[in-house]
């Protein structure tokens, strides 16, 4: 049996390091895209003053890039480090979008981003702005497979599992591509992105103005950040992953639990939005309803029903006896002797194998658990409702918030007036932690409500984990934590010191520091 | 073409090779650069010069050791499951030493402050020295055989512990390869630099030939005459699917040498490895660089090629169930798997060589101590 210590160390560790990487990451997404407007625009109007943005935002870029990569690493060394039975169990799929990712997104982006800081005067102003803007293609395509890779555990198509080999195996790649989680997940999270590569310009710009310092390149800077801004939002909200949740039955109880539908409700069901949800009596208490609207967003129709949790218990109840029986087919064909007769009983029930390998956090021989254990398995497919709920709803939040933000801030740049709003300039300065609030959030509703599966509904969680004494974890994780808190610290300092600096930084002699200096 | 499932095992294990080659072939000479940087730049500038020879290309060399990593999880993935948990201890502080790198080269020449930047010396030192000496010892326990075993569920566990991986014969091959990437870049040094850096990279490359000559040769004898090698008794038809555990494995005295008899060809690899080594003696001396990092480009390949022949078909053998080695026939991925990957790599391999070798072209110069004066605030 594997000790639950180990599977919540190694569960730690996952977050911890995932956490800390998408502080870095979204930035990254953004604001690569921010430099190439910055420097198509250097390009068409021959304007220094848009090169200097694009060198200035640029240092920025590469202090979080730094990072980026250095917690990027451990991401792909982790799979096998702490999760080998995972990577035993479906690296036939899911190592494929990873190691595509390195050989057509990874290697573009680092190749190119050298010569984005080191090139200006080795290239031609055309060569690098494409050096920048394979920057951020890469940036972009590198999302697109680790979102196909992610999607693929939320709702696995495309493969089936194979006895002989004891793994699940790819049967068709197209379908794992084209799989609808990964589709509205990857619009979803570059958008995200770049959202935050938006505030982040957008509001130490507003800093800068409020400073009355370095007025011409804030104000550019502001308003491309409003336009973009404007339009990434838009995007995270109207086309939000919730269409994912449609899929799959480990996304239903995803939403089940997001929404704290304990009861399935007679359509069109009613959305519910603020309340205090209580996992021991399973009711809402204080619930403040919508009538209709949870109906609308999660089945774009006023008469499906949306599954409620108690229903989605007992479905999945039958489907761990079900799942004990595959067990008990699967030892059969692995001792032998292999009959036809078997292998076609198991196809039957083999859907279910991954709820009867539940069972395995409770006993060690499937085939004879007890009721409660059955119980207490099928009890465990829905993740704790309140984390989720609150979660969800402080990510939703923050992205209406940058809303407000952002359309307030395109509008007054539009009458040319941002730069008199205190008011205005001071709320896009308070701005500037929301993309990442909503970020962290969202990543923890996507993965936590995936609990407790790592691949939904073929792979429990328990099981994934490595064969390694729970005390080698313990130490990874306090020298992790400890590691990269340091350097954060390092990052956040060079940040502030670059940003107080602003564009007196590049040392051009024309800016804030330098130019008041000169007039002294 | 025929790409039926045998055939692509094998193409599958040439191309982990090719990835493994390109790994070394350039991370190689700026983790060589990183190690020299405290010992053979003396001052500040020519420590910044030392940094800017591979400050635009070091990022995406360093990508090849990504996409092996990746590679490896696609294509071989109870090799990957294995080898990264087995090796838990080992694999930590690689990627602990890995994270000096990034933010070292950043972070190193954006504040103007001696302590600040020869801690981050330090750390691109640790960040460049440590993960070549582990992948040398990992790849000497590799030949040695490591403790493991498949349960029912073929879930992996290993039983040996993290101080038997740091044997004589494992340590050996740590100095090997860590003195292959000290030359590696002490070559590069010498086509990129002028006057004392470029002299004292020469001597580096001089000394660390000769040294690796003798690593290398020992280390082969040690292989011949003082192990026990892996050999496939039994195994099904490399055409199908199977399980590691279903094949029969013994072992003995010389084992490894049983290819280099079967192919006799095989033996060009260390063959060429000699060579190269004498080659980057030879043309340091005479001050020809160009062709001492090609000479140096032929030992690593012709190490790492003589590593792979020696054990293959093995990848991975097992010390503890001799039966549950990894080989390349049976540690696979699906058929279908491997066929997508195999056009994925053939597509974009060749891309990714054509566009990095055009950030090569234009950034190519020899850079002193004008350059930095020059560029103190846009270079690292």
């Amino acid at each position: 049996m594997i000790s639950e210590h180990l599977v919540d160390l190694s569960r730690l560790q996952f977050a911890i390091t995932a956490l800390y990487h998408f502080l870095f990451v979204p930035l990254t997404l953004g604001l690569s895209w921010i430099l190439v407007i910055m420097e198509s625009v250097y390009v068409m109007t021959g304007k220094e003053i848009y090169r200097d943005m694009t060198k200035f935002w640029g240092k920025l870029f590469g202090i979080n890039f730094a990072l980026g990569v250095t917690t990027g690493l451990t991401m792909e060394f982790q799979f096998g480090t702490n999760w080998a039975y995972y990577s035993h169990y479906v690296g036939d799929i899911f190592g494929a979008p990873l190691a595509i990712e390195g050989l057509m997104a990874f290697m573009l982006e680092s190749t190119f981003v050298g010569m984005f800081f080191l090139g200006w005067d080795r290239l031609s102003k055309r060569q690098h702005l494409t050096t920048t803007f394979l920057v951020a293609l890469g940036s972009n395509l590198s999302a697109l497979w680790i979102l196909v890779a992610n999607a693929w555990m939320q709702n696995p198509v495309g493969a089936h599992f194979n006895y002989e080999t004891m793994r699940m195996e790819l049967t068709s790649f197209a379908d794992v591509f084209f799989n609808p989680v990964a589709q509205v997940k990857f619009i979803h999270t570059v958008a995200a992105g770049y959202v935050t590569g938006a505030m982040f310009v957008l509001s130490i710009s507003a800093y800068y103005l409020l400073r009355n310092r370095d007025v011409g390149f804030a104000r550019r800077s502001f308003a491309v950040a409003a336009g973009f801004g404007v339009a990434a939002i838009c995007s995270v909200i109207l086309l939000g992953d919730e269409s994912g949740y449609e899929v799959g039955d480990v996304q239903k109880t995803k939403l089940a639990a997001i929404e704290a539908e304990w009861e399935t409700a007679e359509p069109p069901a009613a959305f519910t939005l603020f309340g205090w949800p209580n996992d021991e009596t399973m009711e809402t208490d204080y619930a403040v309803k919508i009538p209709y609207l949870l109906g609308i967003i999660a089945t774009r129709s006023v008469t499906e029903p949306v599954a409620g949790i108690k229903d989605l218990r007992a479905e999945h109840e039958d489907r761990v006896r079900n799942g004990m029986k595959a067990y008990a087919l699967l030892k059969q064909l692995r001792d032998g002797p292999v009959t036809e007769e078997t292998k076609a009983e198991f196809d039957k029930v083999k859907d279910d194998l991954g709820y009867g390998l539940l069972l395995k956090k409770y006993t060690n021989n499937v085939t004879d658990a007890t009721d409660e254990q059955i119980k207490a398995a099928a009890h465990d497919t829905v993740p704790p409702v309140a984390p989720m709920f609150w979660a969800f709803r402080i990510m939703v939040a923050s992205g209406f918030a940058m809303l407000i933000i952002f359309f307030l801030s395109f509008y007054h740049c539009a009458k040319r007036q941002e730069y008199k709003k205190k008011w205005l300039l001071r709320l896009a300065m308070l701005g500037l932690p929301l993309p990442w609030i909503a970020a962290e959030t969202g990543w923890f509703v996507a993965e936590f409500g995936r609990q407790p599966w790592t691949i939904s509904g073929i792979l429990p969680t328990h099981i994934s984990t490595s064969t390694l004494s729970a005390s080698d974890v313990q130490n990874s994780l306090i020298a992790l934590v400890v590691f990269y808190t340091l350097l954060l610290i390092v990052e956040l300092y060079l940040m502030i010191r670059f940003v107080r600096q602003g564009p007196s930084s590049l040392h051009t002699g024309r800016y804030h520091y330098e130019a008041s200096a000169e007039r002294g | 073409m025929i790409l039926d499932y045998e055939t692509l095992k094998l193409i599958w294990w040439l191309l982990m090779g090719v990835l493994l080659i390109g790994f070394a072939l350039t991370d190689g000479f700026d983790m060589g650069v990183g190690i020299l940087l405290p010992f053979i730049g003396h001052t500040d500038e020519e420590r910044r010069i030392m940094i800017n020879t591979v400050g635009p290309h070091w990022e995406g060399n360093q990508v090849w050791l990504v996409t092996a990593g990746g590679a490896l999880f696609a294509a071989w993935p109870l090799v990957y499951a294995m080898a990264f948990s087995g090796f838990y201890l080992a694999m930590m502080l690689t990627l602990f030493a890995l994270f000096l790198r990034p933010v070292g080269f950043d972070y190193r020449s954006k504040l103007d402050n001696s302590r600040w930047r020869s801690s981050w010396d330090w750390g691109l030192f640790v960040g460049s020295v440590v993960p070549p000496i582990i992948f040398g010892v990992a790849f000497g326990n590799l030949l040695l055989g490591v403790p493991f075993y498949f349960d029912d569920m073929m879930r992996p566990n290993y039983t040996g512990g993290f101080l038997q991986l740091l044997n004589p014969f494992a340590l050996l091959s740590g100095v090997v390869s860590l003195l292959m990437i000290v030359m590696h870049g002490s070559v590069w040094l010498q086509i990129r630099t002028l006057d004392s850096l470029e002299w004292r990279a020469t001597q580096v490359a001089k000394a660390s030939s000769v040294a690796l000559l003798i690593a290398f040769a020992l280390a082969g004898l040690w292989v011949s005459f003082g192990m026990d090698g892996y050999v496939v008794s039994a195994m099904p038809a490399a055409n199908s699917s199977f399980t590691p555990d279903m094949k029969e494995v013994t072992t003995q005295v010389g084992g490894w040498l049983l290819n280099y008899q079967q192919y006799p060809w095989m033996i060009l690899a260390p063959a060429f490895a000699f060579l190269g080594m004498i080659g980057v003696y030879l043309f340091s001396h005479l001050s020809r660089p160009g062709m001492a990092f090609i000479s140096s480009a032929v030992t690593l390949t012709g190490i790492i090629l003589t590593a792979g022949f020696s054990m293959f078909p093995f990848v991975m053998p097992s010390s503890d169930a001799v039966n549950h080695s990894l080989t390349m026939w049976d540690a696979t991925s699906s058929l279908l798997t491997l066929k997508i990957m195999f056009w994925v790599a053939i597509v974009m391999v060749p891309i990714i060589i054509c566009y990095s070798f055009w950030t090569y072209r234009r950034m190519w110069r020899r850079l002193d101590v004008n350059f930095i004066r020059g560029n103190q605030h846009s270079t690292y």
